[in-house]
């Protein structure tokens, strides 16, 4: 019972504290509205909030797959071969380091201020949590699963297919987790730097109208984007692998 | 000639760091043993001494370095899909039910059909498991998950199983009552069997041959022929001739002088 009851409570608390910081030092509006300002804006606006929340959970999720289609083969094949795995794998650590926040204008100049670029962004930072966990799940096959496999000569493929990708499994979605959330960042960040739609071009648009109430109502729009996304990935691994410990019913042995 | 038969095979790890090669390991020297179709032998030996390095190039999972290895007069150089193997841990996959796992060696063989099913379903029954072919690894107690190993590594009817201190890590009641399940399979299935203990208990009352190793390098200190009578039971761990059997492998071992 505490537990459907006391995060409500400590939501309302939060929120009255919130009112009341701005009633009892008068601060005005366009610093910080009050908590009730921001969902009246919502309210008012709550189409524009849809169809630009819209935008920015398909330039999310668009990037996002992209990183998944594109990250999981890459780590397939660095994991499965030892050249490419010598030939790219230090590159792709070294590129890990690269702020990709500040290759965003770059890839705006040559994509435009359209979707592509949006994506691109949301691409390039969910791509390497998923490329260096799934490359991380596949170098780590427990040594006598594929000991099993091969003292029934099985095939490469039959390994990989049976026994590797499978275990690596885990691995992949706790890769996808931290993708999803990055790819929320980067679709923003791609709106932040030049785009006339998304949330985050509301944001940046509403400030610059002094209209901070919708600027907030915007963010928590955000928010709850960015944990809608994480929860398709939650469900995808709910379909996917109903044999991860924490998502199965343990039986007291 | 004998269903299985090695000799002198000899086993040398080469040591490498970044100092350059080091001193090679010799972790089998010497080992010459035989025995036949339907029997069960015992490796029996300090934890660490070679023994499962040798079961492992019966297997053909790692190469030799020198000897032969012989099973029903073919030299082993390579796996054998003729052969079953049972780990020291389970070694189940997480993300298969019980029968799927059981099942795996028939999909890589290309056998999995309605047959290949209704064995697993039979091995199943016969370790006790019947019921649980739906459940999942992690809801299975160890000994379970082990008599899950045993039926995947009886399901392609293997002429030879090699085990590697398959119960090993099971508490001393488990590891009594895999002992006994292991003895009705055998007599069942006829199989020979390779077995890799470090309990002179286990190797003894199991065996018809049991091979004592000293410590690294693994040599083959004695050759045990057991004779006790089967069907062997809990009576039998408490007869004057397994007494004296035990007492011979651990002075073999260096633990009684």
């Amino acid at each position: 019972m505490k537990r459907i009851l006391y995060p409500p409570i400590g939501i309302v608390l939060t929120l009255a504290l919130w009112h009341w910081v701005c009633v009892e030092f008068k601060i005005p509006t366009v610093a910080l509205p009050t908590p009730w300002q921001v969902f009246v804006a919502g309210v008012e606006r709550w189409d524009l909030l849809l169809s630009e929340g819209w935008v920015t959970l398909k330039e999310t999720l668009y990037g996002f797959l992209l990183a998944l289609g594109l990250g999981i083969p890459i780590a397939v094949a660095v994991s499965n071969s030892q050249t490419l795995n010598l030939m790219f794998s230090p590159m792709l650590i070294a590129l890990q380091s690269v702020p990709k926040v500040a290759l965003a204008p770059i890839l705006l100049v040559w994509l435009g201020t359209g979707i592509e670029s949006k994506l691109a962004i949301a691409w390039l930072v969910a791509f390497f949590p998923i490329v260096v966990d799934t490359s991380a799940g596949l170098q780590s096959t427990p040594r006598e699963l594929l000991e099993l496999a091969r003292s029934l000569r099985a095939s490469r493929w039959q390994v990989f297919i049976k026994v590797q990708f499978p275990a690596a499994l885990p691995f992949v979605v706790t890769g996808a987790k931290v993708a999803v959330t990055l790819a929320v960042i980067g679709a923003v960040i791609g709106e932040f730097i030049g785009s006339s739609e998304g949330l985050g071009f509301l944001l940046l648009s509403a400030t610059s109208q002094i209209n901070t109430p919708l600027a907030f109502a915007a963010l928590f729009a955000l928010a709850a984007l960015g944990i809608l996304a994480y929860l398709l990935v939650v469900a995808a691994e709910w379909l996917l692998s109903p044999w991860l410990p924490h998502s199965t019913e343990r039986s007291d042995s | 000639m004998s269903f299985g038969q090695l000799t002198k095979v000899r086993r040398v790890f080469e040591r490498r760091s970044w100092r350059g090669p080091g001193e090679p390991l010799v972790a089998i020297e010497d080992a010459t043993l035989a025995f036949e179709q339907g029997e069960l032998v015992s490796l029996l030996g300090p934890s660490g001494c070679g023994k499962t390095t040798l079961l492992r190039i019966i297997a053909g999972l790692i190469p030799k370095s020198a000897g032969s290895v012989r099973i029903r007069g073919e030299e082993v150089d390579g796996p054998h899909p003729d052969f079953g193997f049972v780990f020291q841990s389970p070694n189940l996959m997480p993300w298969r039910k019980v029968l799927d796992n059981v099942l795996f060696p028939m999909e890589i063989l290309g056998r999995r059909n309605a047959r290949a099913k209704q064995r697993a379903m039979d091995l199943l029954g016969m370790v006790g498991l019947e019921g649980f072919h739906g459940a999942r690894p992690h809801q299975l107690s160890g000994g379970m998950q082990q008599r899950v190993a045993l039926c995947r590594a009886l399901i392609h009817e293997p002429t030879l199983l090699l085990m590697d201190e398959p119960f090993g890590a099971l508490d001393e009641l488990t590891r009594m009552e895999m002992n006994d399940l292991l003895l009705q399979i055998r007599s069942r299935t006829q199989a020979t069997v390779v077995f890799v203990t470090h309990s002179i208990g286990e190797a003894i009352y199991l065996s018809d041959q049991v091979l004592v190793f000293s410590r690294r390098p693994a040599r083959i200190a004695e050759r045990i022929v057991v004779d006790l009578p089967y069907p062997r039971s809990a009576q039998t761990r408490f007869s004057p001739r397994f007494a004296e059997l035990a007492q011979t492998a651990s002075r073999a071992l260096g633990v009684l002088h």
